[in-house]
């Protein structure tokens, strides 16, 4: 109990600046990958073949690659042999480099959340929406899109934990966030590595649970009466 | 009814108009993008024929990619069975007639899917590095094992949740019709419940195994010799990481694309062998790294 207090007091101050890095990483590649989500969901179902097919390659390609090799062609490729950086600052310009890889895999899932969204609004809302002389971007805007969006509302809770949990991977981008310090707390004291453990994951649950909670609170509120 | 559908009607004259405009500037605008990260790479010399066929050539694949991907899969492989395994062991549990079992095995499923899988594996890296150290397991093999378990704990607490909708969204009829020829409720989950469940799942398990597939990778940050490893290694040594990296994604988009078009099959196929319903849900477990 002792060590494990002295360990708690050399690091216990590293741990909740760790865990906001997750929080920040999660936050900013959230709205990324939203906001991109949405166009490529816009993409996927406007009547234009061209968009279309933009939109299922980038869903198909992104989906189907670890996001750990997303982080590394970001880190290794881009800024490590075609010398881009994005700031001059080392940390800032790694952070930014995860939460772009992060925004990119991330917008895959926000895009199939928001079209199984889509898929929830029934045929006559389009319906009427046309008849009352509405086209395509004004029907999505006022009619289909709030619905679908609300309809979404699991979907794009699920992706916002997988994001959650994903911003551990940022470590590839060597971002000093939760998984890193764990690392260095358990090779510092391996006798103890179980409580180090335990307390990262309880930090992880106590982000990722109240967002589950949130997202089912939310759905239940926000669903559309039909 | 299909997306499209909801959203535009059949188009006429004024409308395809339209769509072919877009469809024009769209095209256009690819192609400028296209030739904008050309430029660029050309620019910094990495459309240089030598890099990537120093990437491709049969060095590459039978030293680097090839043992890569032996690794890769064989955790993978290992790693669903194993996840499977405790899937139906703590799906079980958590159908079982007796609250506290139900409720602990809740637990255990929900926190395994809550802690990121590269925690876990980090964590167990150090465990079985301390066994190692041992020497009840060859110290080379931590990392490994340690993927192999980290896989293991997520993918089964997620098929077990599988187990248990799969089980609870079967048409009561089924556990009725159970009931009425005098089976017991264990014998009717074991015979008639959980059966049809694992047919109705193998769609989802096989979309699972794309995502298990994918973590494998993560492995690669706590140095095991799989897939992203290698050809980080060969790319580092010819200084065309970039092309390598771009190799390992292919082969793992090439192996997604196969298991998830494998899975659309098994869902269409199976529909008619069970009660339960075969289409993964959308937006569902698939999101992961």
């Amino acid at each position: 109990m002792e060590s494990l207090t002295t360990l708690f007091e050399q690091y216990g101050s590293q741990i909740p600046v760790a865990f906001w890095m997750n929080i920040k990483l999660t936050v900013l590649a959230a709205i990324g990958s939203f906001v991109l989500g949405v166009v490529l969901a816009l993409f996927r179902i406007s009547p234009v073949a061209s968009l279309r097919a933009v939109g299922t390659a980038y869903v198909h390609l992104v989906r189907n690659t670890p996001l750990t090799i997303i982080m590394l062609i970001g880190v290794l490729a881009v800024w490590g042999q075609l010398k881009i950086t994005f700031a001059d600052d080392f940390t800032l310009n790694f952070f930014i480099f995860a939460v772009i890889s992060l925004s990119l895999y991330h917008a895959a899932f926000m895009c199939e959340a928001i079209r199984s969204g889509v898929n929830t609004v029934p045929q006559g809302q389009a319906e009427a929406a046309r008849a009352i002389g509405l086209g395509f971007l004004p029907a999505a805007r006022l009619v289909i899109l709030p619905q679908a969006l609300r309809g979404a509302i699991t979907p794009i809770g699920n992706t916002l934990i997988a994001l959650t949990k994903n911003t551990t991977v940022a470590a590839a981008a060597s971002v000093a966030e939760a998984s890193v310090l764990m690392k260095t707390m358990i090779e510092f004291r391996p006798d103890v590595m179980v409580a180090i453990f335990m307390t990262f994951a309880v930090g992880f649950c106590l982000i990722v649970i109240p967002i589950g909670l949130l997202t089912t609170w939310a759905s239940d509120r926000l669903a559309v009466a039909r | 009814m299909s997306a499209r559908s909801v959203l535009f009607d059949a188009p006429g004259p004024k409308a395809r108009r339209n769509v072919l405009i877009v469809n024009v500037v769209a095209l256009i605008g690819v192609a400028i993008v296209a030739w904008i990260v050309l430029g660029m790479l050309n620019e910094r010399g990495q459309l240089e024929p030598s890099r990537w066929i120093s990437a491709v050539n049969g060095n590459a694949w039978s030293n680097y990619y090839l043992p890569g991907l032996q690794f890769t899969l064989q955790s993978a492989a290992i790693a669903v069975v194993t996840s499977v395994l405790f899937g139906l062991v703590f799906g079980f549990l958590r159908l079982a007639p007796y609250a506290p079992i139900r409720a602990v095995s809740g637990v255990v499923v929900e926190f395994f899917r809550a802690v990121p899988v590269l925690l876990m594996m980090v964590f167990f890296y150090q465990v079985f590095a301390m066994l190692g150290r041992a020497g009840v397991i060859p110290s080379a093999d931590g990392p490994y094992f340690a993927v192999i378990v980290g896989l293991t704990l997520y993918n089964g607490a997620v098929i077990a949740e599988l187990v248990r909708s799969g089980v609870k969204s079967l048409p009561k009829g089924q556990r009725e019709a159970a009931a009425a020829i005098g089976m017991t409720p264990n014998q009717s989950l074991r015979l008639v419940e959980v059966p049809q469940a694992l047919v109705a799942m193998l769609p989802s398990l096989l979309s699972q195994f794309v995502v298990i597939l994918k973590d494998s990778a993560l492995g690669y940050l706590i140095g095991f010799y799989e897939l992203l490893q290698y050809a980080r290694q060969l790319g580092s040594g010819q200084g065309n990481i970039l092309q390598t990296l771009v190799v390992a994604a292919v082969v793992f988009i090439v192996i997604n694309v196969l298991l998830t078009w494998l899975a659309t099959l098994l869902s269409t196929k199976l529909s008619s062998k069970t009660a339960g319903r075969t289409k993964p849900r959308a937006g569902s477990s698939a999101v992961k790294v």
